[in-house]
């Protein structure tokens, strides 16, 4: 953040001096009351202490606006990109006689049917019932590369002002206007929706109870001053108010609560609530569908087991010869694999001719010129294929295979020779690289994973054991992730999930972070509190972190915002006594020149820090996953004890500076 | 034996009676309030009492029982303090005027027992015996039963009761109170403290007589100690010898004043299943308790002054029978729990020491606390720093399995505001009022203390004085007295409402994600919180007083 975007804020920072503003920050309005009070006694009884107390607090709720100001600034450019997105489209609507007319894209209700062609914008949210064609998002994601949209299944919903590229759709309008999933964004990125969270209520409950304590300190403190003839001027005791409440955290809340979101949308995901970005910081189990997130989704070679009597070589260049013309990621998998153990990387001989997998036969392979056919497939098949029952040590190896959760594909030859069965080809789900590790650092951050899958619990098992999840659900029907998500919420545990089906709709409604993926249906984007907007389940663990960054940083700045009051309290207590009781010297530990220099320098202390802390409370105070108890000490250390010596150095600092000033130092 | 070597082994057989008895009699107390059997006597008075002791009753309804139960209380002892002629034992004395009786009804069932009369010139034994002693039993049991009902909000899951008001009363006096006093008064007798119902008249050597006045005192004195109450039988309360006359019995006083307050930690780990937290909070309680020990005892006993070291000790207000170290232990003790009970007097203690003690009550009295209001005041506070620092780890702060959402938040945040406002409010009436007669009339910085020390006394239901100011005005009377109400009921309320809201919850299961509440880096936020919100909210006041005192 540099100083220039900090001034572009300034205009909408003074706007934001409107009381009916600043009374949704009580803090911040304490401070407002205070500058009004002070600048009337400035005026009334001028002195160059009066005015620069005066200025100074009135820069105080300025810079407190400030950081509201930029926090919103970054969401408010966001926003103009995607205004440019929602331009006025006609819609071309199907009415009840079937025939297409033209209408104004605000026109449409929710059950209108419109056509959408090549070139055409997409007038408004909806399901493709007709057709597929290739979707250009990029208005909305940010992705240049066009998605395909199809009629049925999950990859059904359109986004209002997404263009189709190719091919021609039905669509059936699934929101009313001015509602639309577009809108809704421009709407929470400008914060214009934007409430108060139930943690941030909480805060504000605690610092509005510590700004009454010191309110009546303060008050209290006239009478206790005239009685030991010592008398405090009212702006005396508005400046060591306005330094002990807790301005710093009060300035800073929203934009904390802004930013937090803002970080979200950054990363492609749109929060539909505060709240559930809080949320996300509170989870402790997560449930992640294994396909896609977990392992790369489709199984894979991963080692070539010979026959008896067959060597590695001759099986790892048969499975390569039955699978180079193979398409299915299964067969350039093994093609892969065979590259990567030292097989030539030669084309299919002249004349060979590719069989393809039919449900009847359950193998593909290759037919070679001179009558040598090479297969692979299920090993009945293949049995069945070659003639003969299955050799045991070959019936080992695939029992084997099974029963660690893979999928064993036998590949077998005939030739002149005869038949025979070559070896086992071992095909197994993989695990995304970094997985273990970020699942054992979840584990740290004490959040427990949980893999959905449809597999079997037999191979669901070997593959949550190899990625370090903590639990399964396999054979896992839709009921079966409700059932799990209320059974974990019945514990107390807060649970994240995402999905894009419809059938995922109810699980994403019920789970306390339903992140939605903005492929998926309409349905599912409906239920779930999140989009992703990449369509990308491993972000759910950068959800997680992100809100636990929002808190971090708003239970950091509070403390250091408290801490600051002792420094404070040295500095201006003595300074109004010392003149009465010469004893209160010994206070004074910042051996501050003067009394009115002393509170002077406090007070700018007070409003500088604001400004120093802006760009914290924008970017988040750094968070590594860890135990509670380590992120605890080390949070304490920065913000706790640094919160206590850090304004004992500035103010002093600012006293060397601000005793030159005449009438002052 | 030197006054240093006395004060040694007396701090050294306290800790290991309190380490020896804490944790039974902390199992015990736990016992007593999750055990399902009444005793028959305890039957027969519910039956009276027209209770069902097989109900729970909600936050709300527990609440009314407290406020109800209190509020006849006061009306009765007031009535039996303003028409004591009425009663046998009289003495012969008149009834109290209505303005202290008002104060002192209020002083001794808020658990304060403020004294602003004189006892043996006062009260006939009537009034001491079945008034006050009453009181002293009732106002503790209250004070456990409050502490309970808010483990119990720990404990208790998706319910939202918190027990039953009259059975915790019942228990606490008959299972917990009588019992253990009743020990206590034979251990002091045992000691010279006097039991009996008679003022004696003596012949002086110098020819003339003295009345002596007696009285049922050692019953009065064990559960002044046990109860946290302070109200001696007698002006000179602890210093008495006839209340306190020999270094065993001064022992006995301390660990009394002390058992209930330190082994209720020992319920609360129990109760919420996490010894560990108990000892968590006992850790946070003692480091208190030794500092502020550490500095009164620097300062009373170390000569730092031209005058203690001519005079050979600051013996100024101190009983020479217990001298510098153990007036030291004392005066902290009853100024950590909420007794106010006095062997020395504070006002003539150091401006650091009796700055000291005053600290000691402003930080709310939780080291080791009032008889339950020890336990549930530093409960409140760790409730703040779970909030502070459970934001701080990421997550929705939570403690015990509960997490601290607005509601929580708002009962707590009342409570922290509540007896530093009585206290500060309280204190600039009084001195901007203070040229008015019957106001203020003391001068300088140690006036100014002695009315924060009041004021911060009543509030916080300690009932320990800076004498020296004339608390008998009708200002001192009523103000104090609204003092110690509100900031009696008005934490009651809240820390009852606070549990009733807790008790509401689920339990969140506990996780590496958790911050755990019973380390010693906890313990040690927990003082850093207790001590920071203290310290910002007194420090003006205590700039202008005991600071200014001692740094000069």
């Amino acid at each position: 953040m540099t100083l220039s975007s900090l001034l572009s804020q300034l205009p909408s920072a003074l706007r934001k001096l409107d009381p009916r503003h600043l009374w949704r920050s009580p803090v911040m309005f304490i401070v407002l009351i205070g500058s009004v009070m002070t600048t009337i006694i400035a005026i009334a009884n001028p002195s160059t202490f009066a005015w620069v107390v005066t200025v100074w607090l009135w820069l105080t709720v300025v810079f407190g606006n400030l950081a509201e100001a930029v926090a919103e600034g970054r969401g408010k450019a966001q926003a103009a990109s995607l205004r440019a997105a929602r331009t006025d489209v006609m819609a071309r609507r199907i009415n009840a006689a079937g025939v297409e007319e033209s209408v104004a894209g605000t026109e449409l209700r929710k059950g209108d049917r419109v056509v959408i062609e090549a070139g055409e914008t997409v007038p408004g949210d909806g399901d493709v019932v007709e057709g597929v064609a290739a979707v250009d998002e990029s208005a909305i994601t940010g992705e240049s590369a066009p998605v395909i949209r199809e009629a049925g299944g999950d990859r059904s919903a359109v986004t209002g002002g997404t263009k189709v590229l190719s091919d021609r759709i039905v669509v059936q309008i699934t929101s009313a206007p001015g509602e639309t999933f577009l809108d809704r964004m421009i709407a929470l990125v400008e914060g214009a929706s934007r409430r108060k969270t139930p943690n941030e209520i909480a805060l504000s409950i605690l610092l509005v109870a510590l700004t009454l304590v010191f309110l009546l300190a303060v008050a209290t403190l006239r009478p206790m001053a005239n009685y030991a003839h010592a008398p405090q001027s009212t702006l005396v005791l508005i400046a060591l108010l306005v330094c002990l409440i807790p301005t710093t955290i009060g300035a800073l809340l929203s934009a904390i609560g802004i930013a937090g979101m803002d970080r979200l949308v950054r990363v492609n995901v749109l929060a539909m609530s505060g709240r559930a970005v809080e949320a996300a910081g509170d989870v402790s189990t997560l449930l992640l569908d294994k396909t896609g997130t977990i392992t790369y989704g489709n199984r894979q070679a991963s080692r070539f087991v010979a026959a008896e009597g067959v060597t590695a070589e001759q099986m790892r260049d048969a499975a390569r010869l039955s699978s180079l013309a193979d398409q299915t990621p299964e067969g350039r998998s093994i093609v892969e694999l065979a590259l990567a153990e030292g097989a030539d990387d030669s084309d299919l001989p002249n004349g060979a001719t590719f069989v393809e997998f039919t449900a009847q036969t359950r193998m593909s392979g290759v037919d070679l010129t001179g009558g040598r056919l090479v297969r692979k497939g299920a090993g009945s098949s293949v049995a069945a294929w070659v003639g003969r029952g299955m050799d045991p040590g070959v019936q080992a190896t695939i029992d084997e295979i099974s029963k660690s959760g893979g999928t064993p594909l036998v590949v077998a030859e005939t030739d002149a020779k005869g038949s025979r069965v070559l070896g086992v080809v071992h095909l197994k789900d993989v695990v995304k690289e970094g997985m273990t590790e970020r699942f054992a650092e979840l584990r740290r951050m004490g959040i427990r994973t949980v893999m959905i899958t449809g597999d079997n619990p037999l191979t669901a098992a070997s593959i949550a054991k190899e990625a370090g999840v903590d639990d399964f659900l396999a054979e896992a029907t839709p009921e079966d992730k409700m059932a799990y998500i209320h059974k974990e919420q019945e514990g107390g545990r807060l649970v994240a999930m995402t999905g894009d089906g419809t059938n995922d709709a109810p699980a994403l409604a019920a789970a306390d972070v339903g992140v939605a993926m903005n492929s998926g249906t309409s349905a599912a984007k409906e239920a779930g509190n999140m989009v992703d907007l990449d369509s990308d389940p491993t972000k759910l663990i950068d959800i997680v972190g992100i809100g636990k960054q929002l808190l971090i940083t708003r239970g950091a700045l509070t403390t250091f915002s408290i801490a600051n009051d002792v420094a404070k309290y040295f500095a201006i207590i003595p300074a109004m006594f010392l003149l009465t009781f010469p004893s209160l010297k010994g206070l004074n530990i910042m051996h501050l020149s003067t009394p009115t220099s002393a509170i002077t320098s406090a007070v700018i202390f007070n409003a500088l820090i604001i400004v120093a802390l802006i760009p914290l409370a924008l970017r988040g105070v750094a968070y590594r996953p860890a135990s509670a108890a380590t992120v605890l000490r080390r949070n304490i250390l920065i913000y706790g004890v640094g919160g206590v010596i850090a304004p004992f150095v500035g103010i002093k600092l600012i006293d060397l500076i601000v005793s030159t000033i005449p009438g002052i130092g | 034996m030197s006054d240093t070597t006395g004060g040694l082994l007396t701090i050294a057989a306290l800790i290991i009676l309190l380490a020896a008895v804490h944790k039974p009699f902390g199992d015990y107390m736990a016992h007593v309030f999750t055990s399902a059997k009444h005793w028959r006597v305890e039957k027969r008075i519910y039956r009276v009492l027209g209770v069902n002791a097989d109900s729970e009753q909600s936050a709300r309804s527990y609440t009314v029982s407290v406020l109800g139960f209190s509020l006849i209380s006061i009306v009765v002892l007031f009535l039996i303090l303003v028409g004591q002629k009425a009663l046998p034992f009289d003495r012969g004395l008149p009834g109290m005027p209505w303005d202290m009786s008002l104060n002192t009804a209020v002083s001794f069932v808020t658990n304060t027992n403020w004294q602003s009369y004189s006892g043996e010139s006062t009260l006939g034994f009537a009034a001491q015996a079945g008034g006050l002693v009453i009181q002293n039993f009732l106002s503790a049991a209250v004070g456990i039963a409050v502490a309970i009902a808010l483990v119990r909000g720990f404990v208790r899951s998706r319910s939202g009761e918190l027990g039953n008001f009259w059975v915790d009363l019942v228990r606490g006096t008959i299972r917990i109170l009588l019992p253990l006093s009743f020990v206590a008064a034979i251990l002091l007798v045992s000691q010279g403290v006097i039991q009996n119902f008679g003022d004696h008249t003596v012949h002086a050597l110098t020819g003339g007589t003295q009345v002596i006045p007696g009285g049922p005192v050692a019953s009065q004195e064990s559960i002044k100690e046990l109860g946290t109450n302070g109200g001696g039988f007698f002006n000179g309360n602890s210093s008495h010898p006839f209340e306190n006359g020999t270094p065993f019995s001064n022992l006995i006083e301390l660990f009394l004043l002390l058992v209930i307050p330190v082994s209720l930690t020992r319920t609360l780990g129990t109760m919420v299943g996490s010894r560990k937290q108990g000892y968590a909070i006992l850790g946070a309680m003692t480091f208190m308790f030794g500092a502020a020990l550490a500095v009164v005892t620097w300062a009373e006993a170390g000569m730092h002054s031209q005058a203690a070291q001519l005079a050979g000790g600051s013996m100024e207000g101190k009983e020479t029978q217990f001298g510098s170290w153990a007036s030291s232990l004392f005066a902290t003790a009853t100024t950590g729990t909420s007794t106010g009970a006095i062997n020395s007097a504070h006002d003539s203690l150091s401006p650091t020491g009796g700055g000291t003690v005053l600290v000691n009550m402003m930080l709310g009295e939780v080291a080791p606390g009032g008889v339950g209001a020890g336990i549930y005041g530093i409960l409140v506070m760790a409730v703040v720093t779970v909030f502070i620092a459970g934001l701080m780890v990421g997550r929705t702060p939570e403690i015990l399995g509960k997490k601290i959402g607005t509601k929580e938040m708002t009962y707590v945040a009342l409570y922290t505001l509540s007896v530093p406002a009585i206290i500060l409010v309280g204190i600039g009436l009084a001195i901007a009022l203070h040229g008015t007669p019957g106001y203020m009339n003391n001068p300088g910085s140690h006036g100014f203390s002695e009315v924060v020390y009041a004021f911060t006394s009543a509030a916080n239901n300690n009932g320990s004085a800076f004498a020296g100011i004339t608390v008998t005005s009708h200002f001192f009377q009523i103000s104090l007295a609204a003092a110690m109400l509100l900031g009696r009921f008005i934490p009651i309320a809240l820390v009852l409402g606070l549990a009733g809201s807790l008790a509401k919850q689920g339990k969140v299961p506990v996780t590496a994600g958790t911050l755990p509440t019973h380390t010693p880096l906890f313990a040690s936020l927990l003082v850093g919180v207790i001590l920071l919100v203290t310290g910002l909210t007194f420090f003006p006041a205590l700039a202008l007083g005991p600071l200014a005192e001692a740094l000069s």
